[in-house]
């Protein structure tokens, strides 16, 4: 490893038919990786791309020598320069990790130890890698030079903050300060952006290809968002069950993707979409009268704070109409009110001023009692559907408590065959009826999730980020469903996300949001072609995929 | 910061008062005639009404209860807890004489059961091999279900009659206090052993671990440098569990080894219904709970910087 020039020909990192089993009980292995062959070259951006289950992480893991314990290598080889790491105990492979291959993790929020300042995590990074002992002045110096690289540009401020005391940007910069500063030669992040808005994700990739321009590195991306993967990299892996089915340079992979599973990847993906959906069952109708109207909703959160009032204003005067049996998309970044928006509209909270109409009703100030009748009307999907189920009721159990809530189906076997019908229209079928939702997919929950808020014939849904959980291919599905059930049923939809790419494919309307204010609202049409406020002009460039819609187009 | 000062503090003396109340309400109040308890129960029934009815106006019983009440707390609060009807003595100098025997053999027995904990979640994380750590693992929650006297007999027979290495009882020299040092700390132990093992194997697998992997750290250099604070900090939150399992288990310790010290003295005051010297040791027990639990509210905020923070901010809240 000490050796880089032992063979100007190997690339930095080669992965050569690599199986990693998984143990699944006595005796009995799973395979996570089957055979999966790569390799990237100095100066290289490569980026590997999948969808969760897919093995994607378990072969970073594995050539990071990061495999937890049930996991093993069973064949193939991992080398770095031609120097074969594989089966390499941990002692070894401390001398790879740091000072060769540099890592930035997926969650910026839990990557970096809470209890210690950034400027030590950094400087043991430095540390660790030193060939020759230097003093602690020099290491604190290549410490910020490590950081200012990864962009923080106020280095010396952040050096002695902790990490709560800052921004999930500015702590994937400090990650990535970490990753540089050992001096690897090949960086390799997995997701590292998932867990960040997308304006940020977008200045971190770029700092990740200048990094590549200016020191000559090469990274490894591992992502499940393909327009991230095709924007910026130099050849792109498609990893499905554990195997790499699709491997070429971007253009390539795009105009003619020689596998089945890449095409459908690259069908599902919401960039590659320029028009609205239409419902299977014809013509969607026009959008009717105004179903839910808020005016000058505001909601002020008290914080502990300092001084005599320090308060967040999650929301600041607020306007939004729903039409009938059309969707009005809210987008905005984290933090940007949409959320306490959505449960304001719900019922869930209340504002502190401003009102909200359901038809001719005004809901804001109503009785608990009233409000319940009125969520007959105005049901709520929420984001996570492993967590919004109850783990322990069958699907039936799940679908019927709405119907048992209001009293809607009189009788067991009624309240069966609604449930079975409404299972039907999100295209489950009865052998799902007891089911728990553990035995389901993602997509099955979802679909569970949808199914429950039918129930009691709403007018309204309000769906909060209800497809920021699933993979692209699954979340393309729930998107169809949504637009065909709306057209069945007549729906209206207020549907908050932070992607701009599915707003595109499901939305008749949208208001921009950003600090507890609409910036900007109109048909989705006017406001994606000629926007008006420099957030949303800022928002729309920061959608990865441009390539795709490119290609899609043609 | 003071505003969070006040509230802790207002907790613990609020805890003081409520035990003190408790006991008032058990001991004064609820027994058909309470002075009944203050004489030895084998004589009761010969002491002449006169003498009965002196006892009474002497310890104020024929007065309200609220009023009761109000005079046994005010005195309580100038540290007059009454006299012992057994010995004779104030309660507070009968405590105080038993307490720094008691304290020793305590604080001793935490440091002890501290070290022992962190030895086995060390080891427990430290180990590469399955069947180690699940063995180390295992070993908590077996000090947990050995009662303190089964122990406490078993190292008398074993290292004071058998081997001769340790007296059997008394509390004379350093000698003396290591069987029941062991004896104490073995059971108090395990809970924050169990503890630590469980946090520190969840600290072992979080993200920042896997940070300090990539940066090229070693396993060892992970535990001690990442890990440890993470997961130790736990440990303080159990401070009072552990603090109760201290009391009940010196109460047999003591008894066991024949020692001076608080919890023999509360175990004879039970069973010759002693009670001013029940009530002063409830009450002295309780202070020490919340004086424990006061001091683990103020230390957090010192070693977890999150916490810090949020108290820096945290007036307007």
């Amino acid at each position: 490893m000490t050796d880089p020039h032992a063979d100007r020909q190997d690339p930095l990192l080669r992965i050569t038919g690599l199986v990693i089993d998984y143990r699944a009980g006595r005796r009995r292995w799973t395979p996570a990786v089957r055979g999966a062959t790569l390799h990237v070259g100095p100066g290289e951006f490569v980026s590997l791309v999948g969808e969760s289950g897919s093995g994607k992480t378990t072969l970073v893991q594995g050539a990071l020598g990061l495999l937890p314990e049930s996991a093993r290598i069973r064949a193939g080889s991992i080398a770095y320069s031609g120097v074969d790491v594989t089966g390499w105990n941990d002692r070894r492979m401390a001398l790879v990790r740091g000072n060769y291959v540099g890592f930035i993790p997926q969650d910026p929020n839990t990557s970096l130890n809470p209890v210690k300042k950034i400027g030590r995590q950094v400087i043991e990074a430095v540390r660790f890698n030193e060939p020759e002992a230097r003093d602690a002045a020099q290491h604190r110096q290549a410490a910020l030079d490590s950081m200012r690289t990864a962009g923080l540009k106020d280095a010396e401020r952040v050096f002695h903050h902790y990490p709560h005391e800052l921004s999930g940007g500015m702590k994937q910069r400090a990650l990535i300060a970490i990753a540089l500063a050992g001096k690897p030669k090949i960086i390799v992040a997995d997701e590292p952006t998932s867990a960040l808005d997308v304006t940020v994700q977008k200045v971190i990739l770029d700092h990740l290809v200048r990094l590549r321009e200016e020191l000559g590195i090469g990274i490894l991306l591992v992502t499940h968002d393909l327009g991230v993967a095709l924007d910026r990299s130099d050849r792109i892996l498609v990893m499905r069950d554990g195997e790499i089915v699709e491997e070429g340079p971007v253009r390539r992979v795009l105009e003619n993707a020689a596998d089945d599973y890449t095409r459908r990847l690259l069908d599902a993906a919401p960039a590659r979409h320029s028009g609205r959906l239409e419902p299977a069952s014809g013509p969607r109708p026009l959008p009717g009268r105004e179903v839910l109207r808020a005016r000058g909703l505001t909601k002020t959160y008290r914080l502990r704070g300092r001084g005599p009032r320090r308060e967040l204003r999650a929301l600041d005067g607020a306007d939004l109409v729903v039409r009938e049996g059309a969707t009005h998309a809210i987008v905005g970044e984290s933090g940007a009110g949409k959320s306490t928006l959505a449960s304001i509209l719900a019922g869930f909270a209340s504002p502190d001023s401003g009102t909200v109409h359901l038809g001719d009703r005004e809901l804001t100030g109503l009785s608990r009692r009233r409000l319940r009748e009125v969520r007959r009307d105005l049901q709520f999907v929420f984001q996570n559907p492993f967590t919004s189920l109850d783990p322990r009721f069958t699907v039936s159990e799940i679908v019927a408590e709405p119907l048992r809530a209001f009293g809607l189906a009189r009788g067991r076997r009624e309240r069966t065959a609604r449930v079975t019908e409404l299972l039907k229209a999100v295209a489950l079928d009865e052998e799902h009826l007891h089911r728990l939702p553990g035995q389901l997919s993602g997509g099955q929950r979802q679909r569970v999730a949808i199914a429950r808020a039918l129930a009691p014939n709403p007018r309204i849904l309000v769906l909060d980020e209800a497809v920021s959980a699933l993979d692209v291919s699954v979340q393309a599905q729930i998107l169809r469903l949504l637009v065909d059930l709306q057209a069945e049923y007549g729906l209206s939809y207020v549907f908050v996300t932070h992607d701009l790419g599915v707003v595109r494919l499901i939305a008749d309307d949208v208001s921009v949001m950003k600090d507890g204010v609409v910036v900007e609202t109109g048909p989705v049409e006017q406001v994606f072609r000629s926007p008006r406020h420099d957030y949303t002009r800022q928002l729309l460039e920061a959608i990865p995929g441009a390539g795709l819609a490119v290609a899609g187009a043609r | 910061m003071l505003r969070y000062l006040a509230l802790k503090i207002g907790r613990a003396l609020f805890v003081v008062w409520a035990a003190f109340s408790l006991t008032f309400v058990l001991l004064f109040v609820l027994p058909a005639d309470p002075v009944d308890l203050l004489f030895d129960p084998a004589e009761v029934n010969a002491v002449p009404p006169e003498v009965r009815e002196q006892v009474a106006a002497g310890y104020g019983f024929d007065r309200p209860v609220i009023l009761q009440y109000l005079t046994r707390l005010g005195h309580a609060l100038t540290g007059d807890f009454g006299t012992s009807v057994q010995s004779g003595r104030p309660v507070v100098p009968t405590i105080l004489d038993v307490l720094p025997s008691t304290l020793l053999l305590a604080a001793g027995a935490l440091a002890l059961a501290l070290v022992i904990a962190f030895v086995i979640a060390l080891a427990a994380t430290s180990a590469r091999r399955a069947w180690v750590r699940d063995l180390v693992e295992a070993l908590p929650s077996g000090a947990v279900s050995v009662p303190v006297f089964l122990s406490g007999i078993l190292m008398l027979q074993i290292f004071s009659f058998r081997l001769g290495w340790f007296p059997a009882f008394g509390d004379r020299g350093a000698r003396s206090l290591v069987l029941p040092l062991i004896t104490l700390a073995i059971p108090v132990s395990g809970p924050i052993a169990q503890l630590l093992v469980r946090s520190f194997a969840t600290e072992f697998r979080s993200g920042y671990v896997t940070t300090s992997w990539a940066k090229g750290a070693t396993r060892g250099g992970i535990i001690v440098r990442d890990v440890f604070r993470n997961a130790g900090l736990p440990a303080l939150t159990i401070a009072g569990i552990t603090f109760g399992n201290l009391i009940a288990g010196s109460v047999i310790t003591e008894t066991v080894f024949a020692r001076q010290g608080v919890g023999r003295m509360t175990q004879a005051a039970i069973n010759t219904l002693d009670v001013p010297l029940v009530q002063g040791t409830v009450v002295l027990v309780a202070a020490g709970f919340a004086l424990i639990n006061l001091i683990v509210d103020l230390i957090y905020p010192l070693l977890d910087p999150r916490l810090r923070a949020a108290l820096a901010t945290g007036r307007a809240a």
